[in-house]
């Protein structure tokens, strides 16, 4: 897919931009949705895990005798029934990584490198039974010193994780085993001629701590192995073609023997992009030869899936008066857990993309410590460098007395214009959500006491990537949509409504289905930002190709060139002036499908390429109770260029998931480590989410001025990038309440408290 | 011909440090065998660890992406997202 697609203005489009009730929400709402936890099948087991105590041990020994034999078990496996892989790097639609680190997550192998790592699993006729087993299971560790803290695992003297992990990325190889796997360089122009032409420099040291992405739903599977090597998994994930491809690595299986049925996701942001359960529930089927399920309690996602990093973040800004910014110098560095690979290269990226500036230095550091593997975490990496970015432009804007959108319009960029991570940015609207935010009447609206207003922006790259969609004309007419992309964001929607627009169908005519591994064409994961745009690309050709199909059908009943029919308003029109016929609805071509070729249906297959950048303006107040120190945030608007809303509700939807998510990272969610390096608050009491009464209405704005030009109704991704501001949109409107900088989050009641006393 | 532009550190141990090339290449794929050519495995770096943007625009797994002679291509990190 390489050329331009022709794009219909808005005016002609009669489904795309409506607001059509979602296709799955009756499911959802009545309780008949099936997700990970409600699959079950005749003989099945129940699988748990043995969970490490310790943040960082050798395992000595693993006894499973005496859980063997337990009445009720029925199959115990450690690692040592699993393949012992190599290091080997791989693909997996988008994603990637090393085989051995993906394999050594799911289950330990000689160390545990942090609370909560699994060493064993069991299978056994009910979950009671399975509990205990797990009690009966003797492992002798030989605990180690631990590292949680980022900068503690850089310090030469630091406990080590991996004997054979080298600093990459230094000018000169390096011989010491560190934490440190890689450092990445990034920028342009001459920082110190930067920072001497500047009259006002600001610096920072920002600090973040480990998140989790909350997704409500818990990880949760189930697995049959049939005795002819024919395997099925059902089970939660952001990609079934993901869940087959990493269990056909990890127990060294043909891909064509396992079948993975996507469930019903309750939430993912970026956590459900990899496995943990799936592997490790199809070896206990395998081994017991019956069905195994197993769920996740709130306290193992909490111990044992990918939150994402906790990092240090230093900015040094330098401007002159007038407000142009001259240097920027930034240094990352991110927990990776234990496994290197942190989103410290897209936060890198992402740091100064919405700015314009000659001189730029940004330097970033992937560190392994004693926490559990990160996860990608919805615009993986960005939230945490723009937590620093927009801390230090605001200070900027207060020393300048400058309005904080004049200096970001003064700085920021355009189309035409160099991003600092290479490419020349086309078709962007970022001024224009600037500017929405400033003509909003909230901008202008006065604040009452104890309130401090704060904006933010943030950038997200967007991806396409490989996707397949297929149509399929039922004989009344109607349609059916086949994807493989899980429905997290609306996707079900908006595919039915771009099908739809094509066709001249009405969108309740068309029902989109989620295909399972076997159904349809391979497609990467609902990731990204990128459904709507990639799989809806494919969605999209695959009803022109239908299209074309009825028009040639239509020109064999009428007996005439196919190019003298024309397909409208869900019809084949005759443009033959020789033939006076009425036009034939899908309805009757569909009914007479025997006779004009067999079965109406298309398939497309295609990597998409073209994402349009997001980008995200966002203006935050906030009311500080002195009492208390609790942070309310009594207003937010959020502007975001989203190229073409498919479906408006939900883009608003997503715009206001990323809010919230970004207020609670901003005002209470932190993981809590004891001295042993155990997490203290692994539950929703005291890892705290923010709830409904914590958030007001969050008015959403979407900028449709810069349209995707190679989207065939100019959609952008837009679920990532409305994470990315709301860390330093609530940190600044903090500022101008208190006139207190935070430079650490999250800015919890004790410290806000801590604050107040220290102004007296 | 094409200018080829390295963001960052990445890749650049292939090259011996040096992060710009002229390519003579009309097509993704002809860029990576010729820059694979000059500087063995690094085609295999481009084609697990890079992402490829030709004129503002990323393209992910793009072998058959046209180049133009005055096309200004840079070589990113992979992106995955959430």
């Amino acid at each position: 897919m390489t050329g331009v697609l022709e794009k219909p203005a808005a005016a002609e489009l009669k489904v795309v931009g409506t607001r059509p009730i979602r296709p799955d929400g009756v499911d959802k709402v009545t309780g008949r949705a099936q997700y990970g936890a409600d699959y079950v099948m005749p003989g099945m087991l129940f699988g748990r895990i043995k969970r490490s105590p310790h943040a960082h041990a050798r395992i000595v020994s693993i006894d499973t005798k005496k859980a063997r034999a337990l009445a009720g078990v029925k199959a115990v496996i450690t690692a040592a029934d699993l393949p012992n892989l190599a290091s080997e790097e791989y693909e997996a639609g988008e994603g990637g990584g090393d085989l051995r680190d993906l394999s050594l997550n799911v289950m330990a192998r000689g160390k545990a490198l942090y609370e909560g790592h699994a060493v064993a699993a069991v299978a056994a006729i009910s979950p009671v039974i399975a509990e205990a087993a797990l009690d009966l299971i003797e492992v002798k560790y030989e605990p180690l010193p631990h590292v949680i803290d980022v900068e503690a695992a850089m310090a030469p003297d630091a406990p080590v994780l991996h004997e054979r992990m080298f600093t990459q990325g230094l000018p000169e190889a390096s011989s010491k085993p560190s934490n440190i796997s890689r450092v990445n360089k990034l920028g342009r122009g001459d920082l110190e001629a930067g920072f001497a032409e500047a009259d006002v420099v600001v610096e920072g040291r920002y600090v973040t701590k480990g998140v989790h992405q909350g997704y409500i739903e818990p990880h949760a599977c189930l697995a049959s192995f049939s005795e002819d090597g024919q395997s099925t998994v059902w089970s939660s994930s952001q990609g079934q073609f993901m869940v087959r491809t990493y269990c056909s690595k990890l127990l060294d299986l043909e891909a064509a023997n396992i079948r993975v049925i996507p469930a019903e996701i309750g939430g993912g942001f970026g956590g459900k992009t990899t496995v943990y359960l799936e592997p490790l529930a199809l070896a206990l089927s395998r081994l017991s030869g019956r069905p195994v399920k197993m769920v996740m309690s709130r306290e193992e996602v909490f111990r044992a899936t990918g939150p994402t990093s906790g990092a240090v973040i230093e900015v040094k800004l330098g401007a002159k008066r007038d407000g142009t910014i001259t240097a920027a110098d930034i240094v990352l560095k991110y927990q990776a857990g234990a496994f290197a690979g942190s989103p410290v290269g897209a936060g890198s990226m992402t740091a100064m993309a919405c700015y314009n500036i000659p001189n730029v230095a940004i330097t970033g550091y992937d560190v392994v410590t004693n926490t559990p593997k990160v996860a990608a975490y919805r615009a993986p990496g960005a939230p945490i460098s723009a937590f620093g970015v927009e801390s230090a432009i605001d200070e900027l804007a207060l020393k300048l007395e400058m309005d904080p959108i004049d200096i970001r319009v003064k700085n920021g960029v355009a189309s035409g214009m160099q991003a600092v991570y290479g490419p020349t940015y086309n078709s962007i609207a970022y001024l224009d959500t600037l500017e929405a935010i400033r003509k909003s009447e909230h901008y202008a609206a006065p604040l009452g006491p104890n309130q401090g207003r704060g904006l933010a922006v943030g950038f997200w790259f967007n991806i396409g990537g490989e996707s397949s969609g297929a149509v399929h004309i039922n004989d009344d007419g109607s349609a059916v949509v086949v994807t493989a992309n899980p429905d997290i964001g609306g996707s079900r929607a908006s595919m039915a409504m771009m099908a739809a627009e094509v066709l001249g169908l009405p969108v309740e005519q068309v029902r989109p289905v989620v295909g399972d591994t076997t159904a349809i064409g391979f497609s990467g994961l609902t990731g990204g930002s990128r459904v709507t745009f990639a799989t809806g690309m494919a969605v999209t050709r695959a009803a022109e190709k239908v299209v074309e199909d009825l028009r040639r059908r239509a020109a064999l009943t009428w007996d005439t060139a196919v190019e003298n029919v024309a397909w409208e308003n869900g019809q084949a029109v005759c443009l033959d002036p020789a033939k006076d016929v009425k036009p034939l609805t899908l309805k009757q071509l569909a009914a007479r499908s025997g006779r004009t070729g067999g079965p109406i249906s298309g398939e497309v297959s295609l990597t998409a390429q073209g994402a349009g950048p997001g980008f995200a303006v966002h203006l935050c107040d906030v009311e500080i109770d002195r009492e208390t120190g609790h942070v309310k945030i009594v207003r937010y608007t959020a502007a975001q260029d989203v190229g073409r809303a498919i479906h408006p509700s939900y883009v608003e939807g997503q715009i206001q998931g990323g809010v919230a998510q970004g207020v609670g990272w901003a005002l209470n969610e932190e993981y809590i480590y004891d001295k042993d390096g155990r997490m203290e608050n692994p539950g929703f009491l005291d890892y705290r989410v923010p709830v409904a009464s914590d958030l007001p209405m969050i008015d959403a704005i979407m900028i449709e001025t810069a349209p995707n030009p190679r989207h065939p109704f100019g959609a952008k991704g837009v679920g990532e990038v409305p994470i990315v501001p709301p860390l330093a949109a609530v940190a600044n409107a903090v500022r101008s309440a208190l006139g207190v900088r935070f430079h650490e989050l999250p800015m919890s009641p004790p410290k806000i408290r801590a604050a107040l006393d220290a102004q007296g | 011909m094409p200018h080829v532009v390295i963001t960052g550190a990445q890749g650049r141990e292939f090259t011996g440090g040096a992060g710009e090339f002229d390519v003579a290449a009309d097509t993704v794929r002809r860029m990576i065998i010729e820059l694979d050519d000059r500087f063995p495995g690094f085609g295999e770096f481009i084609d697990r660890r890079m992402a490829i943007a030709i004129d503002g625009e990323i393209h992910q797994d793009a072998y058959a992406a046209a180049l133009r002679p005055d096309s200004e291509v840079f070589l990113i990190p992979k992106i995955g997202g959430g």
